[in-house]
């Protein structure tokens, strides 16, 4: 079931140090690349289909494609490490166990849109990640990997990490910007039509860890070599996470197209002893809630997961138990989302804290059914009504859990 | 002026980091965490120090500070525990090991304990799900926690063998 391209080298012992990440392949691509012009390999990423690893999948090389014309304005790469979406937690275990992959990958990316600086955006909390990816950035400089050339090429790279501090907001590319750019992390209002994103009024292409570290591999082997794996319209791997009351909690690599029954009772171990399936929310707590029966139905890729009423997200799957309340679950998400709405849509601001106080009423058995409607009419006025997807996805989350477990919510009504 | 300064190495870091970006507003972040690994907290002189350093008022690097969580605006105790409280530490018993560590150590989420020793908060998703249930002890990360690995940690703070 396992597939591994990024993943290969994880489980080699101090994989992260650059002599052992180049005995085992890292960096090997580089000479292929140069060999190309920045348009083939943008080319050969739009025709692998690789898709965007963070939770909205979307193309990558269509994005890069929206760069402009070189002009006497620097370019950037942003590379998003902000990984806060609970049940998300694979980036670190690129940062941890292969950051020379991650380091190749911007060379390729960079090269391809003509940037000659990247920041690695890491969330604040994951100190000794970003400490990890430091190190592996001071050999490759030390090396010559990256800095004025790229392993004797002429082409220059630098890489700068940025420790975020404290913002899921800042995992929103646009917030992600206004952060590096030192401020608050409130999204960007969006352009009527596609564009790139501009850091300082400078053209810049941000992508998640794991697609850039999937890179290399599409530089080394083509686009062929990517799209053997996964499905027609969700080419090749990614790194799975699962998490909750299962045997084996961790993150696998795989091609899309599993059966993500499959993966729970096989990689996942299964649940727990003496505990039953009731439901799973498939790609970090964004995704709105598979019930047990939907998740014998629910297909790990991007077109299948639609096809059920969900999204697949980051893969970052939490496993819940028949023995936990739907109530809990729903208002322990919304604590989160109360706690990290960036304030500045009202309906997002105060639409959350009204979610999070009317659940409080529900679980101190002070409510009524008048109550679980408002809270379903407050989920509609977030929805669609605000600057990022943070609303939406809260209405997507809350309102499928109370729409698939309603007996749950009813039973604490008075 | 402010009466805060950085010590000479943190000054050496700070001049590294406005070499690093197309202007120097993108040093916040990094000031902040500079002040904050100085100190222990952020307190307003160095925000007024920072404002100066970076050519922002007080208020503006005010805004920042308080908008990133991981930045405490008021001193903490030496050791801070950050427990994570998001669905997949709850599903895997993150309540229980709350309980345990404020009765072991007597505070509250969001208190310093009396001798200065230990902060307590309770925190979101920290990214270590399939670590569950897990806190952050002075940054680091310790996950599947047990009532026992707690006690050997909180022990190892306070400097007994158990």
């Amino acid at each position: 079931m396992i597939t591994k391209i990024v993943s290969k080298n994880f489980d080699i012992p101090n994989s992260h140090k650059l002599e052992i990440a180049k005995q085992n392949g890292r960096y090997s691509s580089i000479e292929k690349l140069f060999s190309m012009s920045p348009s083939d390999v943008t080319s050969e990423v739009v025709a692998s289909g690789l898709r965007g690893k963070g939770g909205g999948g979307a193309p990558c090389g269509p994005k890069w494609q929206l760069m402009p014309e070189i002009d006497e304005r620097p370019r950037y790469l942003i590379v998003n490490g902000d990984e806060s979406e609970p049940g998300t937690f694979k980036d670190r275990q690129i940062f941890e166990y292969d950051p020379h992959l991650l380091i190749e990958g911007i060379i390729c990316s960079c090269y391809a849109i003509s940037a000659n600086h990247a920041y690695i955006y890491i969330r604040g909390e994951y100190k000794f990640f970003s400490d990890r990816m430091q190190e592996a950035i001071d050999e490759a400089y030390e090396a010559g990997i990256i800095g004025e050339t790229v392993m004797g090429h002429d082409f220059k790279v630098d890489i700068t990490v940025h420790r975020g501090a404290g913002a899921y907001i800042c995992g929103e590319k646009s917030a992600l910007i206004e952060s590096l750019e030192g401020k608050r992390g409130h999204p960007r209002l969006k352009p009527h039509g596609k564009e790139c994103e501009w850091f300082f009024d400078n053209p810049a292409t941000v992508n998640n860890v794991e697609t850039i570290a999937s890179v290399p591999n599409i530089v080394e082997n083509g686009a062929q070599g990517y799209t053997k794996y996964g499905t027609e319209k969700s080419p090749g791997t990614m790194l799975f996470a699962i998490s909750g009351p299962v045997k084996n909690p961790g993150v696998y690599e795989m091609a899309y197209g599993n059966k993500m029954i499959d993966f729970l009772n096989t990689l996942g171990g299964g649940m727990i002893e003496g505990k039953k399936l009731k439901a799973i929310i498939p790609g970090g707590s964004s995704c709105p809630i598979l019930t047990a029966a939907e998740v014998e139905k629910a297909v790990l890729d991007y077109e299948s997961m639609w096809d059920i009423g969900s999204t697949l997200g980051t893969g970052g799957m939490i496993v819940i138990d028949e023995d936990t309340s739907m109530v809990d679950v729903a208002k322990n998400l919304i604590e989160f989302y109360h706690h990290e709405s960036c304030g500045q849509c009202t309906p997002c601001r105060e639409g959350c804290g009204w979610i999070d106080k009317t659940l409080k009423k529900v679980l101190d058995g002070n409510a009524s059914k008048e109550d679980i409607q408002t809270i379903l009419d407050v989920c509609e006025t977030m929805n669609g009504k605000t600057i990022c997807v943070f609303a939406p996805a809260v209405k997507d989350i809350i309102k499928s859990i109370l729409l698939k477990f309603p007996e749950e919510f009813e039973k604490h009504l008075n | 002026m402010s009466t805060f300064v950085f010590t000479p190495q943190n000054e050496e870091k700070f001049q590294k980091y406005l070499t690093r970006y197309p202007n120097s507003d993108s040093c916040m972040l990094p000031a902040l965490w500079l002040v904050q690994e100085q100190e222990n907290w952020v307190s307003p002189e160095a925000m007024v120090y920072i404002g100066e350093r970076l050519n922002k008022s007080p208020m503006q690097v005010y805004e920042v500070a308080t908008f990133y969580t991981m930045f405490n605006l008021k001193p903490i105790g030496k050791h801070h525990i950050e427990l994570c409280k998001t669905l997949s530490c709850m599903l895997c018993g993150s309540k229980e090991i709350k309980e345990h560590i404020k009765k072991t150590i007597g505070i509250e989420p969001g208190q310093t304990s009396e001798d200065g020793l230990f902060h307590l908060s309770e925190v979101e998703c920290l990214g270590a799900c399939g670590g569950a249930p897990m806190f952050a002890l002075d940054g680091n990360y310790h996950e599947k926690l047990t009532i026992d690995k707690v006690d050997g940690l909180i022990n190892q703070c306070k400097g007994v063998e158990k």
